[in-house]
């Protein structure tokens, strides 16, 4: 589904990924853990086409489409969402608004015919109920107000609504208190885990992997993927930290 | 006044005097309302126009006048409010442009007795190479006290080229006031209008959906706001 090879991407002029190659199948779920600085967020901006991400080399083939030669709302309609580590607020724009227009914008692109208001409605609070948000929250402007907790559940309400076939999640897990990451981690599973879908879930943590089980852990530092392995590697990590692995 | 202006009158400093030349001069409008009076009014311009009006409001009369400024060509609205006491004045507006066209406001508000309000809330988007201006000057004469004026004056400039201009002046003589301005120019949250992209709205459409709510608030409380609303995204959607 996703091929990375040889990615590289600067940042200000700063080299920040140096060469670094991932394949994804359908029906993964991979883990990207690394230390701080080691280019895990400015991995899920460039695949997400993020503005002063850029990429000085390599290439990203997503579905049989060069991803990297698409814009970002092109890359959505392709089937790719980016889960924000820190979602951005938007005040005056609702959440039903902006998330009605932005799912029948991808359906346009798709070709397909827009949802109605009431069909888009009856998905929406399904979705919301799924991650246990108060569904009036989608009436108020995007992110505004929202807690940490409430901004992270209403990520994964969106991606719930979008039903991405790529999911990449940047520290989805962070700000979020032990019960909320169950209910995330429940939502991730409930919405992508399925055959034809996949998760790259970006994360400093173990503990998210508690509930999403991963089936390849991957560590990224220097801008490159240093090891890859199962489950059990994100065990290590947390055991003996990056350095020892790094290392 | 009946000779042409020119850059050196304060109210016309920034003005298409070009496009004023063919239209001069210009009959002014008057607007009276009486003691207890209420009134609105609500001004479109989507062609070339300059309007110059003059409102009396009597003591405790209220009046609200909504501007949608989306002029092809130079669009003016001049208006000059003198309160009586306890008289409320609300101007709400907001002023699309784009090419070189020049939209302007210029507003001179006389709180001539006590205990009298007025609030103005001026919206400007401006694309190309346009000029959006306001001029606007609170007068609090002598002895109108318990006066509450407000300005709220924002714009958000599309493209480099673009300009706003943006003057509010206080003339206060009295004490006991109450005067606030806010003036702020800036430009679209470019973290906003990615985290818009990546969920598949396209830049056009990102941009609308920001600069709907921005513009709602020359028009909350109108009382043809949907009317009025939908006008300024048409008219929105042709700089986008």
């Amino acid at each position: 589904m996703l091929t990375i090879t040889n990615l590289s991407a600067t940042v200000a002029n700063k080299p920040i990924l140096k060469g670094l190659s991932l394949s994804v199948n359908a029906g993964e779920i991979h883990a990207i853990m690394g230390p701080n600085g080691a280019g895990k967020s400015t991995l899920g901006y460039t695949l997400g086409g993020r503005p002063g991400y850029e990429v000085t080399g390599g290439s990203v083939d997503f579905d049989g489409q060069d991803l990297l030669a698409l814009a970002p709302h092109e890359r959505a309609a392709a089937g790719l969402f980016l889960g924000f580590q820190y979602p951005v607020e938007i005040p005056g724009v609702s959440m039903v608004q902006f998330l009605r227009e932005s799912l029948n914008a991808q359906r346009k692109a798709r070709g397909e015919d827009p949802l109605s208001g009431g069909a888009f409605l009856k998905l929406a609070r399904e979705k919301a109920a799924l991650l246990r948000l108060d569904p009036d929250m989608l009436k108020r402007p995007v992110n505004v107000g929202f807690s940490g907790g409430e901004k992270k559940r209403a990520e994964m309400v969106q991606m719930g609504i979008l039903d991405p076939r790529l999911a990449i999640l940047d520290e989805t897990d962070s700000g979020l208190d032990i019960d909320a990451l169950k209910v995330c981690g429940e939502g991730i599973n409930a919405i992508m885990r399925r055959p034809d879908k996949a998760v790259l879930l970006i994360t400093h943590y173990q503990r998210l992997l508690d509930y999403v089980k991963p089936d390849f852990v991957h560590v990224l530092a220097g801008g490159r993927i240093v090891r890859s392995g199962g489950a059990d590697l994100a065990l290590e990590l947390e055991e003996q930290g990056y350095e020892a692995v790094v290392a | 006044m009946t000779a042409l202006p020119t850059k050196h009158d304060e109210a016309w400093r920034y003005a298409d005097l070009g496009a004023l030349a063919p239209v001069w001069p210009i009959a002014t409008e008057t607007i009276v309302l009486g003691a207890g009076e209420h009134g609105a009014r609500s001004l479109v311009i989507d062609g070339a126009a300059v309007h110059d009006i003059v409102v009396t409001l009597g003591d405790g009369a209220v009046f609200a006048f909504h501007v949608l400024n989306a002029a092809r060509g130079y669009g003016r609205v001049a208006i000059r409010v003198t309160l009586g006491r306890g008289a409320q004045f609300h101007l709400g507006a907001a002023q699309l442009a784009g090419g070189e066209q020049t939209v302007e406001i210029v507003t001179e508000v006389v709180h001539a007795e006590p205990d009298a309000v007025s609030r103005q809330i001026v919206r400007q988007v401006l694309a190309g190479k346009a000029t959006g201006n306001y001029l606007g000057r609170v007068v609090v004469d002598r002895g109108a006290v318990g006066t509450d004026g407000e300005q709220s004056i924002r714009a958000m400039l599309l493209d480099r080229g673009a300009t706003a201009n943006a003057r509010p002046e206080l003339e206060i003589y009295a004490d006991d006031v109450k005067c606030a301005h806010g003036c702020a120019i800036g430009e679209l949250d470019k973290d906003g209008l990615f985290y818009l992209a990546s969920r598949g709205l396209p830049p056009g459409a990102a941009k609308a959906l920001m600069l709907q709510a921005f513009l709602a608030e020359a028009f909350a409380g109108a009382q043809d706001e949907d009317h009025l609303t939908a006008a300024a995204l048409t008219a929105l959607e042709t700089l986008l």
